[in-house]
């Protein structure tokens, strides 16, 4: 009978690539901590954390369109794009925060329906639509602001409460990363909606066998333009993170963020191909990058460094990937 | 068998320049499994794509279930109860069992998917059918013969009347057979209306009640299992086609040197134990039904795919081919039966297709030689009597019977003595069908040797010198022309292996 062969399962699957991430990630702490003492400051923490809001919260979004077998480029500077809108309302035209906060996350989600629309319904390759995404939002921010930086409220000015949703600065200059609090809730709820609900489900349809989707009668097109509508909202939601936690928005920038988020979420197992993916193992990917990012200038690797080193363990992400692959087709 | 559920009558449908089919009946009843025959392209498939809304027919009708009805797509036809259970499985790798039965109709738990009743609905569903499945296993890590059964149980949760299965034995093991032979008898007491496409005799003798036989697209006629034998159905598939000048003699001498010699060749389920040599000058046909594994076959000598074992002979020279490349170097040469994908590189022109082998050649370090090239492919534009505008002409706007002809220049230029043709004439119409067999004569004429690789009986018996048979990887068989018919040939092509 079928439940014969029902395997009790240990809570924690160990060839689970999530598992492997969560190894190395104890292991550079510990690495990073050995070798450098201002690595173990408190601070430090802080600013790992800070860098890693905006990373991951594009990177819970990436995770859709990557598991349809596709990508989205145009996050990075769609990100600061958003964040450029949005923030020119709230400065130039007194525009309450909330509103400019409306306004950054709708303009992400309407970014997210042209590219799901060109892919789902006109049959684009992601790859072409989302660079092209990524041209237009680059120079549609600047458009926007005439070439100028914009600032968001800061934490002493009326409105600069937002700051505080990710950082709050106690009396004694302590600073608590709340932040994380919120990037966990959404990475809990964004891996509720991928493994059970219909819109997850269809997601990783898509990627696995779009056709068989289709003759089951699943409305393919649709859930697919909602993977890159997610896309869209949670790269609006990261330019809030960003907006932030950064003093200032520059226009022209944010071109390569889109790389570390999608790079956080092979490193975390999302397949390259498609079909197959996790949440939360785009988040822990995230903190491979942002560890390796924060530590390695603490043992004297600068920038380049960090580059080539995250390029090799993104190859070793993929390698994984394909091995994986080969076992299942 | 109870009463009648399916009725087509008639059904008539064409493609631009095939007629598919030339108004076939079918009629399937109620506990009836029912055998659906014919070669390669006698139109089963098209039938039944008819029958479940993929194609639309031109006319006759569908009577199911005491009414008049045509499906406008594969769901109207499953809402209906009317299920194909695919050759190719349609399948999600990545979900689990039972996501894959209830994809599209999940059970729904406030905003989410209620996995646990699907599982359970699952588990049921596996209980009723006697299956040893579990649903929450990932699709992917299931055996090809499961994850039929796992189709089946889709395609029954559908609340199936009449089930269509196509070719289902083709990727399945002895013991997975017998399975599902067990749940297909179990449908039947069901009153289930089952439709059996199949190549292999011996399966049909076993598991249908009745067989009807197609044969290029007619309706030929419908049998009592129980009261005919094997001959009866082959005859009635191969009929009484006459065929244009067939070869009764073969035009090798018998001493005449072994160019190629292939021993106990393994590659894959597809190819097994293939031994056969190929002489000087000979057309050699490759007979079979679909999935015999001659392709494979040619794939493997040709270095497409790899091989587990066996030895290759090139003039009496052991060789060893890993590579398209190292076949190239031993003068062997590949026509692909799919030249879009594999054969030609369409975009290109003529004469940049010409080259393509032997580029090396034709070039100057790194630069090609355009004049030297072009030349060439004139050559053979006059050689082969190629229609075109011009040696710049890109491949795309020519002919399939001139796009054979400029792979066939590819590998003239490459001097490659032995040519492998898998299909030559597919896709190819009948004038330009009789340039490729003449050419093809004159070619071995010449002392190229040349394997064919043919689903057309006529065209097998036409051509070749000497024919193999082979079915289930293995050669069943081996006639010279003289003796060979399309009996003894479809015997031999559906011969039963133990």
């Amino acid at each position: 009978m079928a439940n014969q062969t029902t395997k009790k399962k240990s809570p924690i699957n160990f060839g689970d690539q999530r598992f492997i991430v969560f190894l190395v990630i104890v292991a550079m702490c510990i690495f990073f901590a050995l070798m450098s003492p201002s690595f173990r400051k408190y601070t430090t923490l802080v600013s790992i954390l800070d860098y890693s809001y905006y990373i991951a919260l594009m990177s819970i979004g990436v995770t859709f369109p990557l598991i349809t077998g596709g990508v989205d480029l145009s996050i990075g500077t769609g990100l600061i794009c958003y964040s450029l809108i949005g923030g020119f309302m709230v400065t130039h035209y007194n525009w309450p925060v909330v509103a400019g906060i409306l306004l950054t996350v709708l303009s992400g989600a309407l970014i997210g329906l042209l590219n799901g629309s060109l892919v789902a319904i006109m049959d684009i390759p992601p790859f072409l639509v989302t660079l092209c995404t990524c041209m237009i939002t680059r120079g549609l921010g600047s458009i926007v602001v005439g070439g100028f930086g914009i600032t968001w409220p800061n934490a002493s000015q009326p409105g600069g409460w937002f700051r505080s949703i990710f950082k709050i600065t106690l009396e004694d200059n302590t600073k608590i990363p709340i932040g994380i609090i919120w990037v966990i809730l959404l990475v809990l709820l964004m891996s509720y909606v991928l493994n059970h609900t219909k819109v997850g489900r269809y997601t990783i349809s898509i990627g696995s066998n779009k056709e068989a989707a289709r003759l089951s009668g699943v409305n393919v097109r649709l859930y697919h333009i909602i993977a890159y509508m997610i896309s869209g909202v949670f790269a609006g939601l990261a330019a809030i993170a960003y907006s932030a936690v950064f003093a200032t928005v520059q226009p022209g920038t944010g071109a390569g963020f889109e790389l570390e988020a999608i790079g956080g979420a092979i490193i975390g197992g999302v397949s390259a191909s498609g079909g197959y993916g996790s949440v939360t193992g785009s988040l822990l990917g995230v903190f491979v990058i942002c560890i390796m990012k924060t530590g390695l200038p603490f043992i004297g690797l600068q920038a380049n460094w960090q580059q080539i080193i995250t390029g090799l363990v993104l190859i070793g992400a993929v390698l994984i990937d394909v091995i994986k692959k080969k076992r299942i087709g | 068998m109870g009463e009648v559920i399916l009725t087509m009558k008639g059904i008539d449908k064409s493609f631009p320049g095939v007629h598919a089919l030339d108004h076939v009946d079918l009629e399937v009843r109620r506990g009836e499994v029912h055998a659906l025959m014919g070669e390669n392209g006698a139109g089963k498939s098209t039938l039944m794509k008819v029958l479940t809304g993929i194609y639309t027919k031109d006319s006759g009708t569908i009577t199911y279930e005491g009414r008049e009805v045509e499906f406008h797509n594969a769901k109207e036809a499953q809402d209906a109860g009317v299920v194909i259970v695919h050759q190719e499985l349609n399948m999600l790798n990545h979900l689990t069992v039972a996501q894959n039965i209830f994809i599209g109709r999940e059970f729904k738990k406030g905003f989410g998917i209620d996995d646990k009743k699907m599982n359970a609905e699952a588990a049921k569903l596996f209980q009723k059918l006697n299956i040893d499945i579990d649903p929450a296993e990932t699709m992917g890590n299931l055996t090809v013969g499961k994850q039929q059964m796992c189709e089946i149980a889709k395609a029954i949760s559908h609340e199936a009347k009449v089930i269509i299965f196509d070719e289902p034995s083709a990727a399945l093991t002895e013991s997975e057979i017998d399975e599902l032979f067990k749940i297909i008898n179990d449908l039947r007491k069901q009153q289930l209306g089952i439709v059996y496409i199949s190549h292999r005799m011996d399966e049909i003798k076993v598991i249908t009640d009745r067989v009807t036989v197609m044969r290029d697209g007619t309706y030929v006629g419908t049998l009592i299992t129980k009261d005919c034998t094997k001959n009866d159905i082959i005859n009635m598939m191969v009929g009484r086609v006459i065929y244009e000048d067939p070869k009764t003699q073969s035009s090798v001498p018998k001493d005449a040197p072994v160019v190629l010699k292939v021993e106990h060749l393994n590659a894959g389920r597809m190819v097994r134990d293939v031994s056969f040599e190929l002489r000087k000058g000979e057309i050699l046909g490759f007979s079979g039904l679909m999935g015999a594994g001659r392709t494979e076959t040619a794939r493997a000598i040709f270095g497409a795919d790899p091989k587990e074992s066996g030895d290759i002979y090139v003039n009496g020279k052991k060789v060893i081919i890993n590579s398209p490349q190292d076949a190239v170097k031993c003068g062997i040469g590949y026509l692909s039966e799919d030249r879009k994908r594999y054969g030609i590189a369409v975009q290109k022109t003529l004469a940049e297709n010409t080259t393509l082998a032997s580029l090396d050649e034709y070039s100057h370090g790194l630069f090609v030689d355009k004049k030297a090239e072009n030349e060439v492919a004139q050559k053979y534009v006059d050689s082969l009597a190629t229609k075109t505008p011009g040696v710049d002409q890109l491949v795309v706007n020519l002919s399939g019977g001139n796009q054979q002809k400029v792979v066939i220049a590819k590998w003239l230029t490459r001097n490659s003595d032995i040519l492998i043709f898998d299909e030559p004439t597919r896709g190819i119409d009948v004038g330009a069908k009789n340039e490729i067999y003449k050419l093809m004569n004159r070619l071995a004429s010449e002392g190229k040797s040349i394997i064919m690789i043919s689903s057309e009986m006529v065209e097998i018996l036409r051509m070749s010198d000497r024919i193999i048979v082979m079915c289930e990887g293995k050669v069943t068989g081996e006639l010279g022309i003289e003796e060979a018919t399309q009996e003894t040939i479809m015997n031999m092509a559906t011969r039963e292996i133990g």
